[in-house]
């Protein structure tokens, strides 16, 4: 019994410390340095959050270079496919374009109207806007994010939205000096304000790791009253969007959750605008 | 003679396939542990660091893997030591099962590997979990475990081809 113990403590006591051939460090060691880096990252030690930026400069361009071929072949096929579809999303996009026509007449309508009641209460919002390339886009369990060629150089600040032409896809979480990394909506740790439209409603649309989200937080019998076409938009709730970014459609109401359809397909991002705003005016 | 310095070089860098596969693997977009198929991902670096590391430690060296670990970890997203850790676990599982081993059997090896990703996985959602309050979907990680652990024997059968190739360059 004694020596079946010592040789268990034997073969671990020798993996643990045995340096193999050719082999600069001891497991130990470098499983003692992962776990203090684990550690003071976790308390935001400085000296790991600039190792961290360092790292981050040089292993998000060599993820770009050894993705090309991957993206090329999703490019190809995304080319192909599109090539083979083109007759019939050309006789929608007629059906479509005519609607909208329509609807832009009494938009220029709003939005000149927009402006005026915005003078009268001498409110304005001002933006800025950086455009960005997306140089990858990992889409892990824990984290669904892209990688931007703009960073602190190109006054890219935490927390900034991130648009696919006018629809909203994420907001800035970290910034690195030639590059960042944007939250998209469909994380799970993603929640933002949003207003619901016609219904006016307040709620909380939250990401799930798949490609819809989800709206949380509203009562049950609010629920209810949400039928036909409800259009999802920022709120502006607690300054981090400017109010009134298309977010998505409500699609469907499953296991009482309300199920959000993004509009932006957030697997074929580009190149992204990163919007700040400011509100004036305001007392 | 350009030909055997041609060929000595080819050796040198048919030696150094496993920890090119595993940077790649870490670099790419294209990440195997999340296709974006409902209930189908597997652990590929996993498969890859247990292989290689039980076989022989010097084809995977484990700084090189503590790296490896580093660069993932920046690329995924994940907090700065998590994956090194994880992946330096496998390494002590798979140094211990080759110092208590006398004649290498698949079976052990294979049910060696549930238990080490079953180990490894459950410390990487406690760490994510418990210590960095980040939400993580424990489905995910079951069918993760379960199709990593039915893909060893193939990916196996491929690396099993490749190191015999390896071995047998290096011999000459």
């Amino acid at each position: 019994m004694a020596e079946s113990r010592d040789d268990f403590v034997i073969a671990v006591r020798s993996a643990f410390l045995k340096k193999a051939n050719k082999q600069k460090f001891s497991l130990l060691t470098l499983i003692l340095l992962s776990l203090i880096i684990i550690i003071l990252g976790s308390f935001n030690f400085k000296a790991i959050q600039y190792t961290k930026k360092g790292i981050n400069e040089l292993v998000y361009r060599f993820t770009y270079i050894t993705s090309i071929p991957e993206n090329y072949i999703t490019n190809s096929y995304f080319k192909i496919s599109d090539h083979l579809d083109l007759f019939n999303k050309f006789k929608k996009n007629e059906i479509l374009l005519k609607s909208l026509r329509e609807k832009e007449l009494s938009i220029d309508y709003l939005i000149l109207e927009n402006k005026k009641l915005r003078k009268l209460i001498d409110e304005t919002i001002q933006s800025k806007e950086i455009y960005a390339k997306v140089l990858a886009d990992n889409e892990s369990p824990y984290l669904k994010s892209i990688i931007l060629n703009k960073g602190s150089k190109d006054n890219v600040k935490m927390g900034m939205a991130i648009l696919d032409g006018s629809y909203l896809v994420g907001k800035i979480i970290e910034v690195n000096f030639t590059n960042s990394r944007a939250l998209l909506l469909s994380d799970l740790n993603s929640k933002i304000p949003v207003l619901l439209e016609p219904h006016d409603m307040q709620a909380v649309l939250s990401g799930t790791g798949q490609n819809y989200g989800i709206i949380e937080y509203t009562k049950e019998e609010y629920r209810d009253a949400m039928k036909g076409t409800v259009i999802v938009y920022t709120s502006g709730q607690g300054g981090l969007f400017k109010p009134g970014l298309p977010v998505g459609k409500l699609i469907d109401e499953n296991d009482n959750k309300s199920l959000i359809n993004f509009f932006s397909d957030f697997k074929q991002l580009d190149y992204v605008k990163i919007v700040s705003y400011e509100i004036g005016g305001i007392n | 003679m350009s030909s055997l310095e041609k060929n000595s070089f080819l050796k040198s860098i048919q030696f150094y396939i496993p920890t090119l596969i595993l940077f790649f693997s870490v670099l790419n977009e294209f990440n195997l542990n999340y296709l974006n198929i409902e209930y189908f991902s597997f652990n590929f670096v996993f498969i890859l660091i247990f292989y290689w590391t039980l076989k022989n430690p010097l084809y995977l060296s484990y700084f090189i893997i503590f790296l490896a670990g580093l660069v993932n970890d920046i690329v995924i997203g994940l907090p700065l030591g998590l994956s090194s850790f994880c992946y330096l676990l496998i390494c002590i599982i798979t140094a211990y099962l080759r110092n208590i081993t006398l004649s290498p059997n698949f079976i052990n090896d294979w049910i060696s590997l549930l238990f080490t990703l079953l180990l490894v996985n459950s410390i990487e959602v406690i760490f994510l979990d418990l210590i960095f309050s980040i939400y993580v979907n424990y489905t995910k990680y079951f069918v993760n475990i379960g199709f990593t652990f039915l893909f060893y024997p193939i990916f196996m059968v491929i690396f099993n081809k490749l190191e015999k190739r390896i071995r047998i360059r290096k011999n000459d």
